[in-house]
């Protein structure tokens, strides 16, 4: 376990889309030990609303730092968009199961949802790092909604049209393999659960590997709780968790939650 | 300073155990937190076989707190003897293992299966659940019930027996007095409040099984409510559960006749909760010059105006 529970100095907030923020906070500890994939733990308000911990994928490491990506969608992450530099965050992490990116294949396929981006200009560079070839395919609702300047060389759908592929992440990711034979790919994808599902069905159908980094309510972020399951594809009423057992997962191993029996 | 107190066999070094479901097995938050210097540790329930636990989604957020339908996920009397009790072997603080089951013949499978296992030092019977059957919420709603599980448990145990307790029900007080009649040594509540929670766009409750049971800051003044009325009916230790976040709330409890408490719900927000608020007691005692912590037991002033609470009226 090197996890560690601390209080970190915001550095920077900048917004990169209409919804979506980046923010950046001095933490060597966890900026030291994250894996792509990996999550923190955010405490948002000192007072109980919110009484819980947000849980963001740690989007990129820079020397001491880590940066996160979140939408504005609620409480928690209103109060996050306010913080200052100099403000003090208090931050659980790094937690949960990376990506499984050491593995030896050629070519990946980043397949974002949404703000299911935040993962993945880490593992975009770790992957450049390792010599591999990396094409990132971003969906969002509409043009204004993209984040921008967190991952270069993305192809883009929309649902609205208003940039790139009319049409799902998901169509994007199948007019990709359609109309480009690589070797079989490793695909990489986070995002809403139904965006998911229709991935998960495209790619086993195919049989193309695949790892699905999954969001869930969660309390403790550790395991504790055991408020986060995830139904297991193997073992009829059985559940993994997505704190501890994700939330990185092999997309044969889970049934997103909203897909038939998840 | 004294902070220690005694139920029976029960040695607890100070008044802040941690609450069922909340903290694991024991061993989960150990990296976050100093085990040695809690009063105790509640185990999650057992039961005689593994729960995988409700489909998810099995918690929702709500102003102040939580609800939760995890629906007793755990790895049964069995793992638990052979994975989970050695660990806590030697970590320093008492360990009260929580038990739940759907009859009576299930809490005694899983009490005398554990009876003689070493480094148990107290049980706590949760017949509270809202969330499964199994949780036994149907022995801890009426007092008939609540009676005859701890009736049928006493004879087979030397250890302190913790009864724990539903708010959901009219009067918490009664069922307190039928189990302290049947030789309960305490008993311990508010288990959580029957709740639910709405998303609007989907037109679906926000949990798998539709309700679930709240907890949280936000049910602190009812946690209160009910160890007043319970302390003043029974003469055997009440533990205060609901809501505790700091050693103030902690203190509230006490005041109000509450021999312990158990922190629950914000050891997820913070897995160091309980530790600082048993220090936190402990500040407030040498501020107050108090120099024994049970000095604050029922220590509540009340004016006679001849008002009655409501719960006896």
């Amino acid at each position: 376990m090197t996890a560690v529970d601390t209080d970190a100095l915001v550095t920077g907030l900048r917004q990169v889309s209409e919804s979506i923020f980046a923010l950046r906070f001095r933490a060597p500890h966890i900026a030291a030990a994250a894996q792509p994939g990996q999550f923190v733990n955010v405490l948002t308000s000192p007072f109980y609303d919110p009484l819980l911990r947000r849980a963001y994928s740690i989007s990129n490491v820079y020397g001491e730092e880590c940066e996160i990506l979140f939408a504005v969608v609620g409480k928690g992450t209103s109060l996050l968009a306010r913080v200052r530099e100099g403000d003090t965050l208090r931050v659980l992490g790094p937690l949960g199961r990376p990506f499984a990116c050491e593995e030896p294949f050629q070519t990946a396929i980043l397949v974002a949802g949404g703000i299911g981006i935040a993962p993945f200009p880490f593992l975009f560079s770790r992957l450049l790092d390792q010599g591999k070839t990396v094409i990132p395919l971003v969906g969002a609702r509409c043009s204004s909604l993209i984040a921008r300047g967190v991952i270069s060389g993305a192809r883009y759908a929309t649902d609205d049209g208003s940039e790139g592929c009319h049409g799902t992440v998901v169509d994007l990711f199948e007019e990709y393999l359609s109309t480009n034979e690589p070797v079989v790919p490793r695909v990489f994808a986070c995002g809403p659960n139904p965006m998911l599902a229709a991935l998960r069905r495209s790619v086993l159908g195919r049989g193309i590997p695949c790892e699905l980094s999954l969001e869930s309510e969660m309390a403790c972020g550790i395991g504790i709780c055991q408020g986060c399951a995830v139904k297991r594809s193997r073992e009829r009423d059985q559940y993994a968790l997505v704190c501890t057992d994700g939330p990185c997962f092999d997309a044969r191993d889970i049934v997103p939650l909203g897909e038939e029996g998840g | 300073m004294k902070t220690d107190f005694r139920i029976g066999s029960l040695s607890c070094k100070n008044r802040v155990l941690t609450a069922s479901g909340t903290f694991g097995y024991g061993l989960e938050a150990a990296p976050y937190t100093t085990l040695a210097a809690l009063g105790g540790i509640v185990t999650k329930s057992v039961t005689k076989f593994p729960r995988a636990g409700n489909p998810p989604p099995r918690i929702a957020e709500t102003t102040g707190g939580m609800l939760n339908s995890i629906g007793l996920a755990n790895v049964g009397v069995e793992a638990f003897a052979r994975d989970k009790l050695p660990l806590l072997r030697g970590i320093g603080t008492a360990v009260i293992v929580n038990i739940a089951g759907s009859s009576i013949d299930e809490y005694i499978d899983v009490l005398e299966r554990l009876e003689h296992e070493q480094g148990i030092d107290a049980w706590e019977i949760n017949i509270s659940c809202p969330n499964v059957r199994e949780g036994g919420l149907h022995f801890g709603a009426k007092r008939e019930t609540a009676a005859a599980v701890t009736r049928a448990l006493r004879p087979r145990t030397r250890k302190p027996l913790i009864v724990k307790l539903t708010p959901n029900v009219t009067q918490v007080a009664e069922i307190a007095a039928a189990c302290a009649d049947e030789g309960a040594d305490a008993v311990s509540l508010i288990n959580t409040l029957v709740g639910m929670a709405v998303d609007v766009r989907t037109r679906r409750p926000r949990l798998s099984t539709v309700t679930g049971g709240l907890s949280g800051p936000a049910v602190k003044p009812v946690a209160l409510a009910k160890v007043y009325e319970t302390a003043r009916a029974v003469s055997i230790p009440v533990i205060g559960i609901g809501g505790i976040v700091t050693a103030m709330d902690a203190i509230e409890f006490l005041l109000v006749g509450a021999t312990a408490v158990q922190v629950g719900t914000s050891s997820f927000r913070d897995p160091d909760t309980a530790v600082s608020v048993a220090r936190g007691m402990e500040e407030f005692c040498r501020e107050q010059g108090v120099e024994d912590i049970k000095e604050l037991v029922g220590a509540l002033r009340v004016d006679d105006t001849g008002a009655v609470p409501g719960f006896i009226a």
